[in-house]
Formats: C-alpha cells, sequence, structure tokens
C-alpha cells in the first residue's frame, strides 16, 4: 500500500522533507519504524511517536490507514 | 462590569459566565513567548487571581517574541516586570509574581493554591515536573510548546484525562534544541499562547470542546491544523499519583548536577591538558577556530564517544551553553569523567579568545 508519511518538527530536518508517498509492503508500526530508520538513521537517537488517522499508534498495531503522522516532543516557550 | 461588556453581551458567557471567570485562579509558568499572550488575554478577561512563576531577566532578543514586555523591561525579572505591565492593563484582579524557579520542592505548594495550571517553559525537564505536579495536585493544565514554524496545545489531566506521559511517557535525552538555539517565527508564541489562554476560559466556562486526549499540532508555514488524538494511559499516571509522597524529595537533578560542571570560559582557558569540543551542528555560523578545539555536534556525540580523549580535560561549548550541558550529563551517563561546560555564550566565549590574542 501507499503511505503518506508527514514528518513534523525537527523530524523535517532530519528527512529533508515534510511529506512523502512510502510504498509499505508490511503489517505493522514497529515494521514502518524499522524501514524508516533504514532509510533515516538519525531517526534514531530521536524522540517521537507514531500517530495513524490522526491517533497515536502502538507499535504493535497494524497499519490500517494511509495518512501516517511522525510526531516528535517540542520543548520550546 | 463595563470593563467586561463584550463578554457579558455573548450568550455563552452572560454574566454568570463573567463571575465564573472573576472567581478562577490560573498559574502560569514562564512569563516568555508563550506565556506574554497568555498572561495578557487572561488578565483582560478578569481571571480572579493570577501567579507567575519565573525566574529569568528579560533580554534584548527577548523581544522580538515577548510582546508583554518593552525595553524598559530589559535587566529585570520576568515575573515582576509582566506583573507591572498587566497591572497597568487591569487593576482590580490579583496578581502575584514569583520571580524563582519551580522545584519538585515548591510545585505542589504553589499549584494548590491555583484551579489551572498552564505551561509556558522552555525545557522538558520543566515540562514533566509540571505534568507530574497536576497530576498529583489534580489541576487541569493547559499545555503549550513550540518549534520554529510549528506548535502543539493540549489540556491535561482535564476531568481525570489524559497526561503528557499519556503521549511521551519518558522525557527526551535533551538533545531536542529550544528557541534561543534553532529560532522560532516572533508570531508564532502568539498564535499558541492565544489557544492556550482560549482552552483555559472554555475550561472555566464550561463551553465547547475542551482539547483533551487531542494534540492540536499547528504549521505556521501551511497553515495546516492537526488534531491528533491519543488516549489516556492510567498506568503512567498511576505511576505519578504512587511517587506522590516522595515528589518533593525528589531533586531536579539535570539542573543540581549539572552546575558543578558548568565553569565560565576564563576558567575553562586556565585549566591544563585541554580538549575543546565545539558541540554545534556542522552548518552553524559562526566558524571559530582556535587550539585544542574539535567539533562533534551533540546529535552525534553518543555515537562518536571514540573521539573522546578520556586522558584530557574535556571542556564543551556551544551557542548558549545549553546543549554543552547535556553533552556533559551525556559523558556522565557513560562514566566518562573530569569534562565541563563553559556557562557563556559563543559570542562571549569568541570576545575572550581575542581580547586574549
Amino acid at each position: 500500500m501507499i503511505l503518506k508519511i508527514k514528518y513534523f518538527g525537527l523530524i523535517e530536518e532530519i528527512t529533508a522533507c515534510n511529506e512523502e508517498d512510502f510504498v509499505f509492503f508490511k503489517e505493522t508500526i514497529l515494521e514502518l519504524k524499522e524501514i524508516l530508520f533504514q532509510k533515516y538513521p538519525k531517526l534514531e537517537n530521536t524522540s517521537f511517536k507514531i500517530a495513524q488517522n490522526n491517533e497515536i499508534a502502538n507499535v504493535n498495531d497494524k497499519i490500517t490507514g494511509t495518512e501516517i503522522v511522525l510526531l516528535p516532543p517540542f520543548a520550546g516557550g | 462590569m463595563e470593563r467586561y461588556n463584550r463578554h457579558i453581551i455573548l450568550d455563552k458567557v452572560g454574566l454568570k459566565g463573567q463571575e465564573k471567570i472573576q472567581n478562577a485562579s490560573v498559574l502560569v509558568i514562564g512569563a516568555g513567548g508563550l506565556g506574554c499572550p497568555v498572561l495578557q488575554y487572561l488578565t483582560a478577561a478578569g481571571i480572579g487571581k493570577i501567579g507567575i512563576i519565573d525566574m529569568d531577566i528579560v533580554t534584548i532578543s527577548n523581544l522580538q517574541r515577548q510582546i508583554l514586555f518593552g525595553t524598559t523591561s530589559i535587566g529585570k525579572n520576568k515575573a515582576i516586570a509582566a506583573r507591572e505591565q498587566l497591572k497597568n492593563l487591569n487593576n482590580e484582579i490579583t496578581i502575584n509574581a514569583y520571580p524563582e524557579k519551580l522545584t519538585h520542592q515548591n510545585a505542589l505548594q504553589y499549584f494548590k493554591e491555583y484551579d489551572i495550571i498552564v505551561d509556558g517553559t522552555d525545557n522538558y525537564a520543566t515540562r514533566y515536573l509540571i505534568n507530574d505536579a497536576s497530576i498529583i495536585t489534580n489541576k487541569p493544565l493547559v499545555y503549550g510548546a513550540i518549534y520554529k514554524f510549528e506548535g502543539q496545545v493540549s489540556v491535561f489531566n482535564y476531568q481525570n484525562g489524559a497526561s503528557y506521559r499519556c503521549i511521551f511517557p519518558k522525557k527526551p535525552n535533551g538533545a531536542e534544541p529550544n528557541c534561543s538555539e534553532v529560532g522560532v517565527l516572533g508570531v508564532l508564541p502568539g498564535i499558541i499562547g492565544s489557544l492556550q489562554a482560549t482552552e483555559v476560559l472554555k475550561i472555566i466556562l464550561n463551553i465547547g470542546d475542551v482539547l483533551s486526549g487531542n494534540l492540536l499540532c499547528y504549521h505556521a508555514l501551511t497553515n495546516k491544523i492537526t488534531k491528533i488524538k491519543f488516549k489516556k494511559n492510567a498506568l503512567e499516571i498511576e505511576k505519578i499519583v504512587e511517587g506522590r509522597k516522595t515528589f518533593h524529595l525528589k531533586m531536579d537533578t539535570e539542573n543540581c548536577v549539572i552546575e558543578k560542571f558548568e565553569i565560565p570560559v576564563e576558567k575553562a582557558f586556565q585549566l591544563k591538558n585541554t580538549q575543546f569540543i565545539d558541540v554545534r551542528e556542522y552548518n552553524e555560523q559562526p566558524k571559530i577556530t582556535f587550539k585544542n578545539r574539535v567539533q562533534i555536534p551533540l546529535s552525534e556525540l553518543k555515537t562518536n564517544l571514540s573521539k573522546i580523549d578520556i586522558t584530557k580535560t574535556n571542556v564543551f561549548f556551544c551557542k548558549s551553553g545549553i546543549r554543552s550541558k547535556q553533552a556533559v550529563l551525556l559523558l556522565e551517563q557513560e562514566e566518562i569523567k573530569n569534562s565541563f561546560s563553559i556557562k557563556n555564550n559563543l559570542q562571549e566565549i569568541i570576545n575572550y579568545i581575542n581580547h586574549e590574542k
């Protein structure tokens, strides 16, 4: 399936784009994470959560949506 | 009540609603980019009692976004300077200024004195402290945070709802930079702070849908607002509740541990057998070179520990002294001792080097 992945905050600086289409053949959020780590090794040292269909997902969740967000915490104020 | 006429004539507010606002109390932590607009709108709205905690001093680089202050505020404590300005906006309410740092020792006492807590701080350590203290004192927490052109807003612990730890259970390792290091569009905290003030008023008035269980993400460049839902994680909240009796005994380690490693630039250059490590990213300006200086960006430090010469005294520096502190902490975690962080900012370091030449 083709996922639309959006990168928020400083993740955008690691991926050098704020969204991209991603062809994905596996099943879970964890598997997606592993593929993203291969593509963007710096992500591994970065804190973020993954949301699908605008809801925070757990790593073991199956991917059911096509809209994915990588969401880091922000510190600034 | 003429002052509040435009509230009173609103059908969802009315005289009763305005009375609720005047009977409410709100504690705002951080009178910076977010705190300024929050304080201005809440003061204008006539919140009965407002508390402001901030230990920082107003500097000229704050004025680009911290619109409560003027040039005459420079050098003053932010909580005190904010109170002065707000008194002029509305002298019918109580405003308490606390020119001090929020700690595990004083947080619960302050939180108990207010109905609603607003987080306008700029670092993870304080954000987690605020979240946990809100859980223990059972206060709704209106959260806001910014990064460059983006902001996040949510309401935690609202009617036993989800908390910050339900999205991000653990404090990040601290490599994430703040506004003074990466910059921020001046108007952005104005937008995010205004959204926070709106949530405060909705909670008080009991109107609309409060942002509980939702993280609102705003992007100034695309004008996109994304609301991300998250569930309450009862286990994470239970852990905090269980630790309530020892909460005040916790040390604010991040600051306590580090302070003794923070040294002024002149002392750093007096140390013997030193290696100076610039932990800024490679693209940061200005580039500087001097004897015994190497560059290892903080983001790469953990994977480049072999580059650290443990026979030397390692002295870290960066743009503002924040990332260099984190570098010392990171080395401590790896059991590498004898490292220091220069507490001066880069310009002061450059001035010192030029002066010594």
